[in-house]
């Protein structure tokens, strides 16, 4: 798509060194690096609460922890993933891509860009200490213990006392990804290098840029959201308490208006990362790169639209229901393309199989397979049936575990070699992936007939009739979380940098600019922006 | 850089509008709350009926049609006493003025303030349903150990849709006390 025609000059190391290059970091390779590696850390602790919950339900009955905790589990598992792993992942992604696709110097902001990513530790230090104080504290208050979506009047009248660590935490990681998006928006419009015109941007910038004016657009309702939940309960106003006149049903809209705008906030990129690889592997420029640019812009609009699809069953109007239905189908369109394209791209492509291409593939069906039970949602009068059961957590686990966070497995083996200067272990690699692959869907895929047999999801404890399921389920999640230290390792022979030293371009199908840099890529690059022809 | 000013004024450029506009987002949230409540008064999303009387008298009275009333009463936050309609069911015509009382009673030791809140299922029934008294309009004392009459006067419009033959009207009861004294009732439970 791009070459280009200048060198760069590696002259210039004045870095800090230790403690300080981290803390006072304004460069945007440091700073995407200590978002990986925050965003794995929030993995690993979501996915420990993931491993509390799937003990729980091993077995029918109370086992390891009260109802009461289990319920704390499923609310601070969810936000961690959702604020603390998969949202942090894509903006470190962003952080260390970006500048190097686009041939720019460093991100456009840089001390702001340090200001985002150190807020989020003491955000969910905040979040995640209520935790800890339930499970080890004197007396045993309660954590957030109302599902991640915090309706009211769960957590305003019955909310417990950390609900206001939680509006607290919320806030703050509200401010770091608006800040991020923010510097993503300044550093792709302000910064791009000369010939990089909008439509030779490589597909991960196009879904970055798009996801970055979501986040500005929603990310403030969230905050209006916490903060009406906060004057409810602390300063006498009354959004969603029906005694003083307000409406519960209203935190829904508020919530979900947020809310689903939110989902395509921790897809898109994914998608950008999923049209990076495939080309590569496939050894074809991708298929159908405008139409790619222009189904992204459609999700993002759509997905303004299609919010009350998750409030079907609150008893809106029949009109309003077929109106949330029809453009939540609509938006199957755009994905569509997105999915044919990539098939297209592979069609009579010389594939090879390396770790990243295998990790994509996996994208591909898996979240295809998501996105088709996410249309089954999508019908109105069969959501009454699978609404709050286990088939939505399916769904969105498909979406999110095998969509999301496989993208980033994906990026991360796809340009580990630029960031590390080393080729990741193969051996490690491999056992990850294929561990991963089966675990996940011995983990996911039965609670699609669960929920189809009625199994509602938030309880700690079910029917004998889903013993057998759930007792395969747990396992599958535990093998899928043991399997994740395998990346763990890989990564940390990365960083401590065993293992083949990686060529500029280890891959001989890429392209774009962060190939042309040295690997691993230097502390300073494109200080003369390149050439695009 | 001969252009790092230029650069620079750029970039805060660009930094200011992205910053106004989610400031703006910011009170967008804020601004979905009347939004959502005009929404519901034009359509009657959520069921929510009129929270004033009407004043008007119906227009003419349905003789040939019977619709069936129901009313459920459930105590919210803060009450225990009991809260009954007189009866749970009626059947009137649409235009017919029908009065139905309600009860509530306040077991506690001390005077209480309550605000009962309706809702209408289906909620496109909402807007057919006026109340031309209704003791939900107002905040109703009750004495210690009052069981209190509360009388609410309603007809259906007319026009109601033909297909809606049964329509609910629910009524939460809510103890105010704490909010009409200005504290912050909202006591953390634990």
């Amino acid at each position: 798509m791009s070459t280009v025609a200048a060198a760069h000059d590696d002259h210039h190391h004045h870095a800090p060194t230790g403690l300080k290059r981290w803390l006072f970091s304004t460069n945007h390779k440091d700073i995407g690096t200590l978002y990986l590696w925050f965003s794995f850390a929030m993995f690993m602790a979501g996915g420990f609460m993931a491993m509390v919950i799937r003990a729980e339900l091993l077995e029918p009955g109370m086992q390891f922890v009260d109802p009461e905790f289990f319920n704390q589990m499923t609310t601070v598992h969810g936000l961690t993933m959702v604020f603390g792993a998969v949202m942090p992942g894509f903006v470190g992604l962003a952080n260390w891509m970006v500048p190097l696709m686009i041939g720019a110097p460093d991100m456009a902001l840089p001390r702001m860009n340090n200001w985002s990513f150190w807020i989020l530790p003491f955000a969910f230090t905040i979040l995640l200490s209520s935790v800890l104080m339930s499970a080890f504290g004197a007396g045993h208050p309660s954590a957030p213990n109302f599902g991640w979506t915090f309706y009211a009047p769960l957590s305003t009248e019955y909310g417990p006392a950390s609900t206001d660590l939680f509006i607290l935490s919320v806030h703050m990681m509200g401010i770091s990804s608006i800040m991020g998006a923010i510097n993503v928006i300044v550093t792709v419009f302000n910064l791009r290098a000369p010939g990089m015109t909008l439509m030779k941007m490589p597909l991960f910038v196009w879904t970055w840029l798009i996801t970055a004016f979501l986040l500005i657009a929603v990310m403030p309702v969230l905050a209006g959201a916490v903060t009406m939940v906060l004057t409810d309960r602390h300063f006498g106003t009354s959004f969603f308490s029906a005694a003083g006149g307000g409406d519960p049903v209203l935190f829904q809209h508020v919530f979900w208006f947020f809310g689903h705008p939110e989902v395509y906030i921790m897809i898109l990129p994914a998608f950008g990362i999923i049209s990076a690889i495939i080309p590569t592997f496939a050894r074809k420029p991708l298929f159908g790169y405008a139409s790619m640019v222009y189904a992204t812009a459609s999700i993002a609009l759509l997905s303004f639209v299609v919010w009350a699809h998750h409030m079907f069953t609150v008893g809106m109007p029949l009109a309003g229901t077929l109106f949330f239905m029809y453009m939540t189908m609509l938006i199957s369109v755009p994905t569509g393309v997105k999915v044919f394209n990539w098939v297209a791209t592979m069609w009579r492509g010389s594939m090879t199989f390396e770790l990243p291409m295998k990790w994509a593939i996996a994208f591909v069906i898996l979240f295809t397979c998501g996105g088709l039970s996410g249309l089954m949602l999508a019908i109105t009068p069969v959501d009454f049936q699978y609404h709050d059961t286990y088939f939505v957590v399916a769904h969105f686990h498909y979406v999110l575990v095998t969509g999301a966070v496989f993208s980033m497995f994906a990026a991360a083996y796809y340009w580990l070699p630029k960031w590390s200067g080393v080729m990741p272990s193969k051996l490690l690699g491999e056992l990850h992936f294929w561990n991963s692959l089966i675990s996940v869907n011995l983990l996911f895929f039965p609670m699609h007939f669960v929920g189809l047999a009625g199994m509602p999801r938030r309880y700690a404890d079910y029917a004998l009739q889903f013993a057998d399921y759930n007792f395969w389920i747990s396992i599958g999640g535990f093998w899928f979380g043991l399997s994740q230290l395998f990346f763990l390792a890989l990564c940390l022979q990365c960083a401590m940098k065993k293992g083949e030293k990686a060529p500029a371009k280890p891959w001989d199908g890429a392209e774009g600019l962060e190939w042309e840099v040295p690997s691993p890529a230097p502390f300073h690059t494109f200080d003369t922006p390149p050439v695009v022809k | 850089m001969s252009d790092s000013n230029s650069l620079e004024a750029r970039n805060k450029r660009t930094l200011k509008k992205l910053t106004i506009w989610a400031v703006a987002m910011f009170g967008f949230a804020f601004a979905m709350v009347p939004f959502y409540n005009v929404i519901c008064d034009i359509t009657g999303l959520n069921g929510k009926t009129s929270s004033t009387a009407n004043t008007e008298a119906p227009s003419r009275l349905v003789e040939d049609r019977k619709v069936v009333v129901e009313f459920i009463t459930q105590n919210g936050t803060g009450m225990n006493g009991d809260f009954l309609p007189a009866s749970r069911r009626v059947e009137v015509h649409p235009g017919e003025i029908t009065l139905v009382n309600f009860y509530a009673s306040n077991p506690k030791s001390s005077n209480i303030v309550t605000q009962s809140i309706p809702s209408v299922s289906p909620g496109e029934a909402a807007r057919y349903l006026h109340k031309t008294q209704c003791f939900c309009f107002d905040q109703q004392t009750l004495a210690a150990g009052e069981r209190k009459e509360m009388p609410m006067i309603f007809y259906l419009d007319p026009e109601l849709p033909r297909h809606i033959n049964t329509l609910t009207l629910s009524y939460t009861i809510f103890d105010v006390t704490d909010r009409v004294a200005g504290i912050n009732n909202n006591t953390v439970l634990d």
